[in-house]
């Protein structure tokens, strides 16, 4: 993947999650503590502005210093969860991946986001977005398709009762609201999908 | 210069809180145990910063090792992975201690000033959720 591609990769990321940032402060504010929006968007700000040299050191690199700008800047448990998530992509991905690469590279860091949050699938947390997407991948979805899974998977956290991070302090009362982690996974796969589209 | 006592660093989403619990630690402890709190996340607001917390561990650094007390979930996974963090000598002789923020502090602070090991340090500490007092 050229430097170019991997620029509108990283902008087109940032650009969304920037944008969704009320509407994933506003999901936070109802089952967590109303900080995700604020968090994302000063992680992704800050990658905005280190993007072209993130760039310009090629896709396994440039994820890595993404996922180490989350870290680093995002402040709230979202910062190592999506941190681990592009540092594990990053130590699985080749520099021009197929659809293979990247659903095996997917694979290996969902299981990186479980073992740092010490949570699995089911617990109403961007994991219920990532893994089916990462099926979905695996099993040959195309754009739409994946599009459609991460939406599909975000709205089923909706039901679901939250045991891990802040929101299974409500317990029941976590119920009925979409996990904000789901919906900004759900956004960053749009987002990466869209850029992939645009490429030249 | 290290000291020949475990050092503790105290973890908050909130500055205050992290400043507080470090001042009860140093008024009921004393001066003999390296201590550094940070709170806030890179931002100012609530929350916690990976780069503090890195920076905290390395202001309370010992030989003998570093016991760290957290508040909530968000405080947790950041120190976790500001322990990956450091470099292979250190990450070893780091603790997350699963203890309540002010009471394991002081609990944990007293055993280190006598000269205890981390791991009596963190026992120390985590006995506090194992009895009746919390939970």
């Amino acid at each position: 993947m050229n430097a170019e591609d991997i620029r509108l990769l990283i902008d087109t990321l940032a650009e969304r999650v920037i944008a969704a940032s009320d509407e994933l402060t506003a999901l936070d504010q109802a089952i967590g503590d109303g900080d995700h929006g604020i968090n994302m968007k000063r992680g992704f700000e800050a990658v905005r502005v280190e993007g072209p040299a993130m760039a310009a050191s090629g896709l396994p690199a440039a994820l890595h210093k993404l996922g180490m700008t989350l870290v680093m800047k995002v402040g709230g448990a979202s910062g190592p969860l999506y941190g681990t998530l592009f540092m594990a992509l990053a130590k699985a991905m080749p520099p021009d991946p197929d659809r293979a690469a990247v659903a095996g590279a997917l694979s290996s860091a969902i299981a990186a986001v479980k073992a740092r949050g010490k949570s699995d699938v089911g617990q109403k947390t961007l994991l219920d977005v990532l893994e089916p997407v990462q099926r979905a991948l695996a099993d040959g979805a195309d754009a739409q398709g994946l599009r459609a899974a991460a939406r599909e998977a975000a709205n089923a956290t909706i039901p679901l009762k939250a045991t891990r991070g802040r929101a299974s302090f409500l317990g029941e009362r976590s119920v009925g609201h979409m996990d904000p982690g789901a919906r900004s996974s759900e956004i960053m796969v749009g987002a990466i999908l869209d850029a992939l589209e645009q490429r030249t | 210069m290290t000291s020949s006592n475990v050092g503790i660093v105290i973890v908050s989403h909130s500055k205050d809180v992290a400043r507080g619990a470090a001042e009860m630690v140093r008024q009921m402890v004393g001066p003999e145990v390296p201590l550094a709190h940070c709170g806030g996340d890179p931002g100012g607001g609530l929350g916690t910063s990976v780069e503090s917390i890195m920076a905290a561990i390395a202001e309370a650094w010992s030989d003998k090792g570093v016991a760290v007390l957290v508040d909530l979930g968000g405080a947790e996974t950041n120190s976790e992975m500001a322990v990956e963090l450091l470099p292979a000598a250190q990450r070893d002789r780091v603790v997350i201690c699963n203890a309540p923020i002010v009471e394991g502090a002081v609990m944990a602070a007293t055993e280190s000033s006598a000269g205890s090991s981390l791991g009596a340090v963190r026992s120390t500490a985590e006995e506090l959720y194992a009895g009746s007092m919390v939970r």
